[in-house]
């Protein structure tokens, strides 16, 4: 959903060529999973159809296509609505996790095989992350420490429940 | 009967009591040189006694310490104590500098008690102060320092002596996440640069996440995690 609001945001920047615009998409946002060439050009496309840019003059550029894309005001408008949309608190209740640790109690199994696997999991990744953290850019560093940060909140509820164990299955068998 | 040759530290069956309260039951646990390790656990759990028998400060009732082939629990005070002066460095959470003393004092301070000379003991001190982004409060003393400044002078107090083993017990936990990232970070680096081996006590899985290696202790016991369990 945030390829095509970034293409336009990167436009509105500066008009662009499509392969001058996959390659600053890949820079920024990229982060080793590089934006598929058609992916860019099929989505200006349906940029293009929906009013948000526009094809400028053809000139001179990198790649194949010779297309300037411009943003325009609908575009402008809508990368601003974006911005200052809040994204949906992530909480939902209904995680894999308390699934898991539910129906592990109600097979009368024990969670905490489960718990502990995952959190050898969740540390593992930390680990890459902090690791991240340490040798990448700023940018890198920002990316890590929102995956660092929700990590830890899933650690913080495995270690909770670990501690609530007792009354939790004496819930669920009651 | 000796440690594992694979370890440095290591802990085997110790158990220690406070009065009739047990904080350690049996507790087994090993790091290899040059290894950073992370002990884990909820509060209470234990393992900050752990780490105080690995150092030699604390003695259990029962079970072994041992340090590079010497057994630690059944020597005598003066020797644990030289001990820790020779092979240790510590990095606690709260007031560890001497707030009498300038900061390159403090950082000093193993080396001059090792019987260095003052002139040689602060030049080596001072030549922490670079490596860990100090430059310019070398004479400064405690109160003049920030938490993460304070921290990172502990830190090189620890590190003057190129310690074999740093312990760390929650040295992140009086700041502030970027400041505590920062001190981590440094830790990490030197102890790399230097081969030490660190023993991390933490509650916080991100300051855990920068070890190799995480145990956690449950009760008075490292607990093996199930999934090693499951694997052996």
């Amino acid at each position: 959903m945030t390829v095509p609001l970034a293409l336009l945001g990167l436009l509105e920047r500066e008009s662009s060529h499509g392969y001058d615009l996959k390659r600053d998409y890949d820079t920024y946002f990229g982060r080793g999973k590089p934006l598929p060439a058609g992916q860019v050009y099929s989505t200006l496309g349906r940029l293009a159809r929906d009013g948000k840019v526009e094809i400028g003059e053809t000139g001179p550029g990198s790649g194949p296509d010779r297309k300037r894309y411009v943003i325009t005001d609908v575009g402008v408008t809508q990368v601003e609505t974006w911005l200052t949309e809040p994204v949906e608190g992530e909480p939902h209740l209904q995680t894999v996790l308390f699934t898991k640790v539910v129906l592990a109690v109600l097979l009368e199994r024990d969670p905490r095989v489960y718990l502990d696997i995952q959190r050898a999991a969740h540390m593992e990744r930390m680990r890459e992350l902090t690791e991240l953290r340490r040798s990448g850019s700023t940018m890198d560093t920002l990316l890590a420490d929102h995956g660092v940060f929700h990590l830890e909140a899933d650690l913080r509820w495995m270690d909770q429940t670990v501690a609530r164990l007792a009354a939790l299955t004496a819930e669920v068998r009651a | 009967m000796s440690a594992d040759d694979d370890f440095l530290v290591q802990a085997r069956e110790a158990a220690l009591s406070f009065g009739q309260t047990p904080a350690l039951r049996g507790a087994n646990l090993s790091a290899r040189a040059g290894e950073i390790l992370a002990v884990t656990g909820p509060s209470g759990s234990g393992k900050s006694t752990l780490l105080h028998c690995l150092a030699g400060i604390l003695v259990p009732d029962s079970g072994e310490i041992w340090f590079d082939g010497r057994r630690v629990d059944t020597l005598g005070e003066p020797e644990r104590s030289t001990l820790r002066r020779d092979h240790f460095g510590f990095v606690f959470q709260f007031g560890q500098l001497v707030p009498e003393l300038t900061a390159e004092e403090n950082v000093a301070l193993p080396l001059l008690l090792a019987k260095s000379r003052r002139a040689s003991a602060l030049a080596e001190a001072r030549s922490w102060f670079g490596r860990l982004g100090l430059d310019g409060l070398e004479g400064r003393r405690s109160g003049e320092l920030s938490g993460g400044q304070a921290q990172r002078v502990a830190l090189a107090r620890a590190l003057v002596s190129r310690p074999e083993v740093l312990f760390a017990d929650e040295p992140t936990g009086a700041l502030d996440s970027l400041t505590g990232e920062h001190v981590m970070d440094l830790l990490v680096a030197s102890a790399r640069q230097e081969g030490t081996t660190v023993v991390l006590v933490t509650h916080e899985p991100r300051v855990a996440a920068h070890a190799n290696r995480e145990v956690i202790v449950r009760d008075g016991k490292v607990t093996p995690l199930f999934v090693e369990r499951l694997g052996s």
